[in-house]
């Protein structure tokens, strides 16, 4: 029933509203776009806190970004990297109109960003969840050297900013998963590449913020 | 530009009568449609509440309610008119039915994306209203931490979310024109050739999605600390509440271009077709708008003079304010000039644009007032900023709106309203506007503060009081009549031709009143500049006579 072979869509469906499938294409690469500078500003608040909260705590938040292995965080760019790497891969397939290829590199990118998350949990959330760790009423924290609420307002940034991130990942994984649907069943509204190509540029903007994140919050220099 | 028009044909209104046409429709005519009735209805509440603001202010005691009823009346009056009528009214409702038509396209960008963010906005606005009727918000539509993040006992919550959904919906609504605007215009639709409704409007969605999702995640930010106790903006925890007006402002200074740009983008258009002249300087016109676009960002702190702020930051934002007003003075100099040989027709849209014209200038000129450091110190937190702002979003906005649904009201519904008590009632308009807040300067130079419920410490503030209430209570009342002319007009009206003003663009030159459901018969190709009219053969046609005679 479905075809792994070849994309044999008749034509590509083009809406009502448009003239043609380029001013189609052209629109919908627009309007991802500006989506994504709204998605800018969205991180931009939490990155502009974190500046703010470390120019007046620089010594307190060194000492507590030690509270984060560097080499797990590592993993995870490496993780985004590759996936990052295989949605682009995955466009360039779909363009030539190779589904097998498409779906392999879509289903690695999936892979990789459910990794993402489960090492983040695992490894993070979890451990520091058991800890006390978390910002809120329950905040638990005994070392002397850094005062609880500067800590607890690091842990609200970290979690705040990573947490919004990870829901992008989360995000991710859910329309990967249904775009890798669309495609395996020769849904008519996937003919062409652009929703690929879309979602690329999503999984992009995604990557990009955590290589911003990653040095901030683990790789802080004294 | 040609025209054709064909009478047989469903127009977009007639293309389905259930509600489910309605509620699925992926039209921006309709979208609109239901834009402006679910707006009116918030502009409705909000305007109960400020009636109820203004009454309580009758008696330097402040007898009628409580302080807590009083700041729960307040900001329910600030947070409805601005999240759900300021903002969304002249874009989603004018901006959503007229783009597509005045650029010949066939519909925005993304229909289901426009349905969508009709969507949020009802879903923000519901929780807005149980929230206010289940205990009500107390910390006025700024939501200043720590007021709304700890103190407040009020329903802070909900509203936040509210205002965090329908924010959505302004994204999605500036997405959708930004694609459109870029990629959607008919052949020939160069980009000076744009109407100013449309450039007025690009800048407004440039606005949006740089400052929306900004307040967005502050108040979400907000949210976090009122529910997991988190502390960002909390002083107990390290965090700095000053650094929430940073971001507040961020976004809502700019929000008031929002507000404003549109009014401008409707004026630029009733001017020229009330003047049969061109638009003088169509070009600062348009690029004024992006002017104000891109200096709204760099000029927050004009909010927070008192806020701590260092005394450079201060004068930076003095300084950029005062050069806000270029652009904005630039528009009001070449409507004015617009106006100049051309043959001025008085029409109910007219009134309301000089209406705007003259209270704009005020509100804008009272703005540089409040720009400059020193008096700004003076006046903070008084009713001199609350007239100051209501002379620029009601005497700008609200009459602009009001224009605007005169105007194109013969487009939408194919009816024409009585001309007669629409003229009056425009003028009924601008006095009633300008007995409530022309005192409301006064008392406030006086040292009348804002959001206060009594005066008692002040009576002879009582008599400026008294004036605005009744001001309030005349402008109340032109705001109901047009509501009951404009829907005995939906049924009784005489029907319109699709082109009652002889106005110059697509959406009136080659479509139908009201439109069919794809606008144009094919697509419509642009020759020839925009706004071509012509005041002097008009006004030799009115004595009967040619270029060529005379």
């Amino acid at each position: 029933m479905i075809s792994l072979k070849k994309m044999n869509q008749p034509q590509d469906t083009v809406y009502e509203q448009f003239e043609d499938l380029a001013q189609q294409q052209e629109t919908y690469v627009l309007g991802m776009w500006s989506f994504l500078v709204t998605e800018v500003m969205f991180f931009g608040v939490m990155f502009m806190s974190y500046i703010v909260y470390r120019w007046k705590y620089q010594p307190y938040f060194y000492a507590l970004h030690k509270e984060l292995d560097w080499r797990i965080g590592g993993i995870n760019t490496a993780i985004l990297l590759a996936s990052s790497f295989s949605v682009a891969l995955a466009v360039h397939y779909h363009q030539r109109k190779k589904k097998m290829n498409v779906l392999v590199c879509l289903g690695f990118t999936n892979l990789c960003a459910i990794s993402f998350i489960v090492i983040k949990l695992l490894f993070e959330y979890i451990p520091k969840w058991n800890h006390g760790h978390y910002p809120g009423p329950g905040f638990t924290w005994d070392n002397p050297y850094v005062p609880s609420h500067i800590a607890q307002l690091w842990f609200s940034l970290y979690f705040g900013t990573t947490g919004l991130h990870g829901l992008h990942v989360l995000i991710g994984v859910i329309l990967f998963s249904v775009l890798m649907y669309l495609i395996a069943v020769d849904h008519p509204s996937i003919s062409d590449y652009l929703p690929t190509e879309m979602l690329g540029l999503y999984w992009h903007f995604v990557d990009i913020v955590w290589i911003f994140l990653y040095p901030l919050y683990y790789l802080m220099p004294k | 530009m040609t025209t054709h028009v064909a009478t047989e044909e469903k127009n977009y209104l007639q293309e389905g009568h259930t509600l489910a046409s309605w509620l699925l429709t992926k039209d921006h005519k309709r979208i609109a449609i239901l834009y402006l009735i679910s707006v009116s209805f918030f502009f409705f509440v909000g305007s109960i509440a400020a009636m109820m603001v203004r009454l309580e202010l009758t008696s330097p005691r402040g007898t009628l309610m409580s302080n807590e009823t009083y700041n729960k009346a307040f900001s329910a009056h600030g947070v409805v008119m601005v999240f759900f009528f300021l903002v969304v009214a002249i874009p989603a409702i004018f901006g959503n039915f007229l783009i597509p038509m005045q650029i010949g396209a066939r519909d925005l960008a993304f229909p289901r994306l426009n349905l969508l963010s009709w969507y949020f906005y009802m879903a923000g606005g519901i929780m807005f209203l149980i929230a206010m009727m289940s205990g009500g918000v107390d910390a006025g539509w700024t939501f200043y931490t720590p007021m709304s993040s700890i103190y407040s006992n009020g329903q802070i919550t909900l509203a936040l979310v509210g205002a965090f959904v329908v924010g959505f919906s302004s994204i999605f609504t500036g997405v959708n024109f930004i694609a459109t605007i870029h990629k959607m215009r008919a052949p020939g639709m160069t980009w000076w050739r744009l109407p100013l409704f449309v450039w007025g409007h690009y800048a407004t969605s440039l606005i949006v999605i740089l400052g929306t999702p900004v307040v967005a995640i502050t108040l979400l930010l907000v949210v976090f600390e009122r529910v997991a106790k988190i502390g960002i903006f909390s002083p107990e925890l390290g965090g700095d509440p000053v650094l929430f007006q940073h971001m507040f402002w961020f976004y809502s200074h700019p929000a008031v271009y929002i507000m404003v740009l549109p009014g401008m983008a409707v004026i630029s258009e009733i001017m020229a077709c009330f003047s049969r002249n061109k638009v003088f300087g169509y070009h600062f016109v348009a690029l004024s708008s992006l002017g104000i676009a891109a200096l709204s960002f760099i000029v927050w702190g004009h909010h927070m003079f008192v806020s701590s702020q260092s005394m450079y930051q201060g004068i930076f934002f003095s300084f950029t304010s005062f050069l806000v007003a270029v652009p904005s003075a630039i528009k009001v100099f070449n409507w004015s000039l617009t106006m100049y040989k051309g043959s001025v027709w008085l029409a109910s849209p007219m009134i309301y644009a000089l209406g705007f014209l003259g209270l704009f200038t005020v509100g804008g000129m009272t703005g540089l007032y409040l720009a400059s450091v020193g008096t700004d110190v003076h006046v903070t937190g008084t009713y001199f900023v609350v007239a100051h702002f209501h002379y620029v979003m009601v005497g700008g906005t609200l009459l602009a709106f009001l224009g605007a649904l005169h105007f194109w009201w013969p487009k939408f519904f194919g009816r024409m309203y009585p001309e007669g008590v629409a003229k009056w009632n425009a003028m009924l308009v601008f006095i009633g506007f300008n007995l409530t807040f022309l005192p409301q300067f006064v008392v406030g130079w006086l040292g009348m503060p804002r959001r206060y419920h009594y005066y008692y410490f002040a009576p002879e503030f009582q008599v400026y009081h008294v004036m605005s209430t009744l001001g309030a209570s005349a402008l109340a009342i032109s705001l109901i009549v047009p509501a009951f002319y404009l829907t005995y007009s939906l049924f009784k009206g005489p029907k319109s031709p699709p082109n009652p003003w002889a106005a110059r663009g697509l959406e009136w030159e080659a479509a139908a009143s009201p439109p069919i459901k794809h606008n144009f018969h094919g697509v419509p190709v642009v020759v020839g500049d925009v706004y071509g009219y012509d005041a002097e053969a008009e006004e030799l046609a009115l004595r009967g006579m040619t270029k060529e005679e005379a």
